[in-house]
This record gives C-alpha cells, structure tokens and sequence, in this order.
C-alpha cells in the first residue's frame, strides 16, 4: 500500500512540476506522503564548542557555581529537569519535549586523549575517527559508500548549506549541499549544464568520467528536491532565522520526500569566549525556536516517530569562566537526541564529575561514536562497523 | 604525443598551465624542464618582522590588565596570517618558478600545520620554499625544528618527566615512512630522543637539556642514547622514506589515481641514492618517456589553488578587495594556512562534490563574465578565525561581485585574434584542455558562445571551456 501510493506520488511528480497534493488524497485523510517506517536522520551541529554546562545545568552543585560565579546559571532562572539538572531559560521548547518524554539528554558525550582545537576536534566528530588517527571522509560520506544496500539515491543525504561538510563526504559518494532548492535547480537546469551532463560519449580520462558522473547525480538530485519541494512546501510557521529557514526546507522535504536518509545543518558560532551569557541566550533560542517548529511541523503529519533530530559541538567548555565573563574551549558535553520514535528518554545520565577534572576540564563518560553506532545500527539499518572501523557498544535511546 | 602536448603537460603538472606564447612555439622537452629548474633567485616573503613578533607581547598587555586593546591586537596580529596567504597566492601568480611554488604547496600540504600564528607560519613557509627543490632530509630537519611544528604537533610540551607522542608519532606516519613500518615502541622511543625540543621568544630553536631524556633508546631495531636528530637520521636510513615521499611526489605530478609501482619504485630507489634530492627526483619524471604518456593526461583533479592561480596566470584579475580570494579558497575547499588536519588536503576525488563542482563550473563566468556567485563560506566555528578570514556569522551572506574587479583581456584578445573564427573553438580548446573533447561535443560548446563580435566570440568561448568538467582536470 505504502508503495503504491509512494509510487504514484513519484510517477505525478515527474510527469507535472507544478504539482500539488491531489484533493482526493487530502480528503482520505492522508498527510501529503505518510512514508511511515522510513527513519530519517537530522544533524544539527552547534559550531564553535558550545558550553554544556550552561546548556543543561548541574545546579546542585556548588562546585558549578564556585567555577563560575558570574556565569553560572541560578537554579530559579533554569527550567527544572531534575533534582539535579535544569534547562538553560531560553529553551521553553525543549524543555516541553522533554516533559513529553520526547528528548533524551545525554550528558559526558566525548572522547580519550580530547583535543582543545576546533578544528581538530571537529574534525574527530565529523569524521568519526579516534583522537590519534586522521581520516579523511565522514562517517555520514562512509553510510553513503556502504549503506546502499540497493538504495543509490542522488539525494540520500542532503546539507542545508552552500558548501559540503567533510562529515558528508564519502570515498565513493557525498551528500548534496544545497541552501535554496529554487536556484539550486536553477543553476543546475543550465541549459548549457544539462547539455554537457546528458553527453554519453565515452571520456577521453577516468577521472573526466568521475566528473560527468558527479554532474549527472547533481542534476538528477536538483530535480528530485524540486519536485519534492512542489509536492509539499510546508505552511508551518518557522522562524525567519537562517536555521529556521533550514529547518523549515528540511521539515518540508521529509514530509514530501521519500529518499533522503539524512539531513545536516549547521548553527553558531558557539565561541563564547567573551560575554557567553548574551551569545548563548541570543543563539540557544534560535535553536529551540527552529527545533519546536520543525517538530511542530513532523507530529502534525505524521513523521515525528520516524524522525530522529540528533546536536552535536564539537567540544563543551572548561568548566572555570575566565576573566572576560566567557569560557574556554573545553571536552566533553551534552547531546540532545530527539524523536517520537525514542525507547528511552530523559536525562539518560547523570553529569560527569565537577571534582575530577581532566586539567581543569571534564571527563567524557560516553564516546560520541556510541552515539553514532547506535545510530547507524537501529535507525539507519546500517552496519557501524564499517562505517566507524570498530564496534562500539549500543545505548538505548532507540 | 605531440610536442606541444608534452608541453602542454608539464606545464600543467610543473607549473600552473601553459603560457600562450607556448602554444605556438613548443620547446624541446629538455629545454622546457631545464628552465623550470633554473630559478635564479628566491624571494623571501614577510608579514611580520623579526622586530614586530618580538614586541608583540600579550602576556604583558593582560598582566597590565588592558583587556579590549588586548584583543584587538591579537586579532589584529593573527590576520596577517591571510596576509600571507595572499602574498604567496600573489607570488604563484607571478612568479617566473612556477615549479617552485607548484612544489612548496606540495609541502605545504605534506607538513600541515594550524597555528593561527602568522609568524610561526612565515617561517614554516620559508623552509619549505627555500628546500622545495633542495634535500628533503634538510628540510624534514628545519620543519621539525620551526617554531610551527614543535607546538602544533606539541614536541616543545614533550618532556622527560612526561612525554609527548604527537610528533613522534606523525613525524613517521605522515611526514616519512607510513603506517606499518613502525612499532608502538618505535614511537614511545622516538618520543623520548624528542624530549627536551623547544624554541626561543625569537623562534629560534633550542634544546633543553634538562628536560631531554639520555637514557638508552631502541629505535626501529637499532639502540643508542639517541637525541632527536639520531631519530631523523635513522629513519631517513630507511628506504621506506624514500618509497613513501616518492608515492605522494607521483601522485602530486603524475596521477591522482593509477599508481605505477614499478616506476615509483625506480624513482624511489634513485631518490634514496641520490640522498634525497628532490630536484633530481622531479627531473627523473620530467624527463620519463612514461610521463608522456595517455594514462598521465587527464590523471589529476586541479587543486583549488591550482585551479585559481591558473586563470590569473592566464588572464590578469585584480580584486578590489583581496579578501575576495579568500572567500574563493574557502568556496572552493582549500584555504592555505588552514589544512583541514594535520595530514593536509587529501586531494584527488575529494576536492569534487556537488557543490564544489557547481561552483568550479559557474566560476569562470564569475570571474570573467558578468555573474554573480552567490555562495556563503562554511564558518569553522572559530570565532577568532572567522574574524581574520572575513567570514563572520551565519546570518551574514557575503557573496561574490564582479563589479569588485578588473579583467585584463589584452594580451589574451590581442593573442587569439589572429587565429581565423573557425579554428577558434578547436584552438581554445586544445590550448585551454588537458584532454580532448568529442567534435560533437565541442560543437555544443560552440552553439552556446557569444558569436556578436570577434572579442565577444573569443571571450564568451573561454568561459564555455573552462567551465567543462575537462577543465577541472589537469
């Protein structure tokens, strides 16, 4: 049945490009393309290290506030998790999913010997690698090289933005990066572009082959986006912040979309080095903003259990504020996973020790590659082991 | 192969493509590879004088309590290092030794470093320009004792009382021999020889003898009281050394993709006879008969860099705002100064994806046409960084005018229209590809060119080919 009609939405697509959701569906009572079983991944990357502790708050503890006595957030102004925890004020929205039982924190989320650079750093997170090997490909790129299993989509995984992050990058297959679907198609639908794509002579170097290849799956992934995008263009509100519009093309496309795997977007900076309090209540709200609405969107039609929305920083920040009312690039921190489909949510475990310190720093308890094997084993139906070079031990999240 | 597609070639993978004069009159292959290696002299290129690193001292301005002017001048000190990745972008667009430049972004990239110090930098920079043709033992010494290299890779945090393994480690894996040629052990034991390196307020290298560890060391089966420079010797003793730089060398000149063992193994063995000279090293491929050969043609992807300073070397671009190329490093996935890890840009296939494709393919309408690039550069997050790079927050999308720069058609125009109309697109074509193209396909080509005026034809025909995917390739 699900095939049928996923058929059809497929077939009309093509066959018009101003095509709408036909009445007659609508008025079964379907959502545009109810794909149920379809599990889709959103990454949403906070660049530039943000601060965990400020995020989701030890307020118990008075070693949290003897660190930062100017920065450290009082229990009174934090939503309240736990005995243990709050939620930095600004994130009303995830505080609510997580009182429905539809976010689960996972706090320590790092990795051995961890590496205070960002770019190092972020480089580990998004190439999956361990701190003393350099990979050049990304975890996501390497689910595309194998995951295939029969599924070779040109748009398997898609990146709101103009560039392609390295975590997208496969040795054989990358994501699509793509920031405006209507003038991504339009560059793409050059007719000079189509005419060299369509060319099948036979190339007169390997590599050129490559290229035309790469040419080809763009066109192809530029049409497929379009068409999906005139099936459905949500009419949720987002907000009017580069992340809501992100977020609001992705809701749209995995409403619309029965291919794409996998989503990534990226929100900062993060850096707060200087006055973190402002950067953090300007930044943070403009994530929840987006992410209530994004979900907002998903549970009205329907896709919010099929819908995993995972944030990752490539570090949290030293515990101790320093002296311009900001922190300094720190270790490990805190993820947020966040689905209808969750087996376990909540705080998934308590906070890692404010007393034993890794040079002023704190000590991950999970290895965020965990995350990742979970991730790629029970919602993407990939083998993490070789995606990621080694088994790592579930968590049950999902 | 035609002369002047051998010159054509090596040009390409020597230099940053052909010359126009070069197209009418090829040289002999000899003449063509002794003047790539004659460099008669050697810029030095500066953006902080000794003086100036020596007073910049931050340290004294927070012990003074001065925290905004602090910043400021840290900001301030830390953007010269896109200073001097304009400088040498400049330099490899006018340079008369392509083949120097060409090679010294090959190291550039072989011993990657990140230190957002553009000192550090200037000075890294200088070995590796200085030796790019010269001995790579010399230079594997000078790098692992420039001020970049004992703090990105934390040799100067490497003491007795508690080693280091970073350097020890990579010096091998990366810079040398590879992975597999070498122990666990091998590298606890280099990492002790290691102890004790450090550098100076100027830069300068010193050995701390105090923190250096004289104890007995095993190393790769030999034994000794061994210090860091027995370490570098021993392991250029190896000829696995040779065999590892001589693969990167080939797959740098020759071939992205196909590697020849057996010819990498008689360059390697001539390389390690010759002590590590890389000039004789890059003149034995020159000079190959199997260079010049269909499977090289067309076996690389043009780096970034590559790519940009072959249009400006062909046709003169000024930039009202320099930062422009910065922006286009980062569009395009390639900023010196900023590898994305300590093992470089691993080239090849991976500087192809959709995006990067698409931007390669509407740049040189951008660049010498009349279009805008609307693309915002990825910001790594960094808030310093973005600020010295001009990338700045998400929010802000700084695209890429054409109205921000002057093309310098002339001596381009003034040297194509001679050519009668109808053998331009195959002329262009042959001067402007590495590879041939169908006559089916360069017909295409032909219907979409601009035929209103001779100038227009010529120009809009340039844009047409170096927007192929052909074009890309090298």
């Amino acid at each position: 049945m699900t095939l049928s009609r996923r058929k059809f939405i497929q077939l009309s697509s093509l066959g018009s490009a101003s095509l709408m959701v036909p009445e007659f569906l609508k008025g079964f009572g379907y959502s545009p393309v109810p794909l149920a079983g379809n599990k889709v991944l959103v990454v949403v990357q906070l660049s530039g290290g943000n601060d965990g502790l400020n995020t989701v708050i030890p307020y118990r503890n008075d070693l949290y506030y003897k660190a930062r006595p100017r920065l450290g957030i009082r229990k009174e102004n934090a939503f309240t998790l736990s005995d243990e925890a709050g939620l930095h004020p600004k994130l009303p929205g995830l505080k609510a999913l997580f009182d429905d039982a539809r976010l689960a924190i996972i706090n320590g989320v790092g990795y051995p010997q961890p590496d205070r650079s960002h770019f190092r750093s972020m480089d580990i997170w998004q190439t999956g690698s361990s701190p003393r090997e350099v990979l050049q490909t990304g975890w996501l790129g390497r689910y595309l090289d194998g995951a295939g299993m029969g599924n070779d989509h040109s748009a398997m995984a898609i990146e709101v933005d103009d560039t392609l992050s390295l975590a997208m990058k496969g040795a054989e297959k990358s994501g699509i990066a793509v920031t405006d679907i209507r003038s991504f198609h339009e560059n793409s639908s050059n007719s000079y572009f189509r005419k060299l794509a369509s060319h099948d002579e036979e190339h007169h170097a390997k590599l050129a082959d490559y290229l035309y290849k790469t040419l080809r799956n763009t066109g192809s992934a530029a049409d497929y986006i379009y068409a999906q995008s005139k099936i459905y263009n949500s009419t949720a509100t987002y907000p009017a912040t580069t992340l809501g519009r992100s977020l609001h093309t992705i809701g749209s496309l995995i409403i619309s979309n029965a291919e794409t795997r996998v989503y990534y977007v990226s929100h900062g900076s993060f850096d707060t080095h200087v006055n973190q309090a402002d950067r953090q209540a300007k930044l943070l709200p403009q994530l929840d903003d987006a992410l209530t609405a994004l979900v907002t969107d998903l549970k009205l039609n329907n896709r919010f259990n099929d819908v995993l929305i995972m944030t990752f920083s490539e570090f949290g920040r030293r515990v101790a504020q320093n002296a311009s009312n900001g922190t300094d690039h720190g270790t490990a921190s805190n993820m947020f996973l966040i689905s209808g489909g969750l087996k376990r949510a909540g705080l998934y475990n308590p906070f890692p020790s404010l007393e034993d310190l890794d040079e002023g720093d704190l000590k991950h308890q999970i290895d965020f590659r965990q995350v990742y094997a979970t991730i790629l084993d029970k919602w993407l139906q990939a083998d993490s082991k070789e995606v990621l070079g080694h088994k790592f031990d579930h968590l049950s999240f999902i | 192969m035609e002369l002047w597609e051998k010159n054509k070639l090596l040009h390409a993978r020597a230099a940053f493509g052909s010359a126009l004069p070069a197209f009418e009159r090829p040289l002999p292959m000899q003449d063509v590879v002794k003047e790539l290696f004659a460099v008669k002299e050697f810029e030095a290129l500066q953006v902080v004088s000794e003086q100036e690193w020596m007073a910049y001292d931050p340290k004294a301005m927070k012990a003074a309590g001065e925290t905004a002017k602090l910043r400021e001048m840290k900001q301030e000190f830390k953007s010269k290092t896109i200073d001097l990745n304009l400088m040498w972008l400049k330099q490899m667009v006018e340079t008369s030794y392509p083949l120097l430049e060409k090679t010294a972004l090959f190291w550039h990239g072989h011993f990657a470093t990140r230190n957002d110090n553009p000192y550090f930098d200037q000075l890294l920079l200088h070995e590796l320009r200085k030796n790019a043709l010269g001995n790579f033992g010399d230079m594997l010494r000078a790098v692992s004792k420039s001020p970049a290299m004992l703090q990105f890779l934390n040799n100067r945090q490497n003491k007795k009382s508690h080693p280091n393994e970073n350097f020890a480690r990579e010096v091998m894996e990366l810079f040398t021999m590879g992975r597999g040629h070498y122990t666990e052990d091998d590298v606890k034991e280099a990492a002790r020889a290691f102890t004790g390196w450090n550098f100076d307020e100027t830069g300068s290298f010193v050995f701390r003898e105090r923190q250096h560890d004289a104890e007995p060391k095993k190393f790769l089966g030999k034994k000794g009281n061994f210090n860091g420079d027995n370490i570098l010797d021993i392991i250029l003793e190896q000829k696995q050394t040779a065999l590892f730089i001589t693969q990167k060398i080939y797959r740098y000149f020759v071939s992205d993709e196909k590697v020849n063992d057996k010819h990498v193994t008689e360059l390697a063995g001539r390389f390690y006879e010759s002590n590590y000279d890389i000039a004789s090293l890059l003149r034995d491929i020159f000079s190959a008969d199997w260079f010049y050969s269909s499977t090289t043609v067309g076996a690389k992807i043009k780096s970034p860099i590559e790519l940009l300073t072959g249009y400006r070397r062909l046709i003169p671009m000024y930039f009202m705002n320099d930062r422009t190329l910065v922006y286009l490093q980062r569009v395009l996935g390639q900023l010196l100064f900023y590898p994305p890890n300590v093992a470089g840009w691993p080239g090849g296939k991976s500087w192809i994806d959709s995006a990067s494709l698409a931007t390669r393919m509407r740049l040189p309408e951008a660049l010498l046409g009349a279009r805008e690039l609307d693309l915002s550069m990825k910001d790594d997050g960094d808030m310093m960084a973005n600020h010295k790079t001009g990338s700045g927050d998400y929010s802000v999308r700084r695209n890429f005018r054409t109205g921000n720069m002057m093309v310098n058609w002339d001596t381009y125009l003034g040297f194509w229209k001679k050519y009668p109309k109808d053998n331009l697109p195959d002329s262009l074509a042959s001067f402007l590809l590495p590879v041939s193209i169908g006559t089916k396909q360069l017909q295409e080509v032909d219907g979409f060119a601009d035929k209103a005026s001779d100038e227009s034809y010529i120009k809009s025909l340039t844009i047409l080919l170096m927007a192929l995917p052909e074009y890309q390739l090298a």
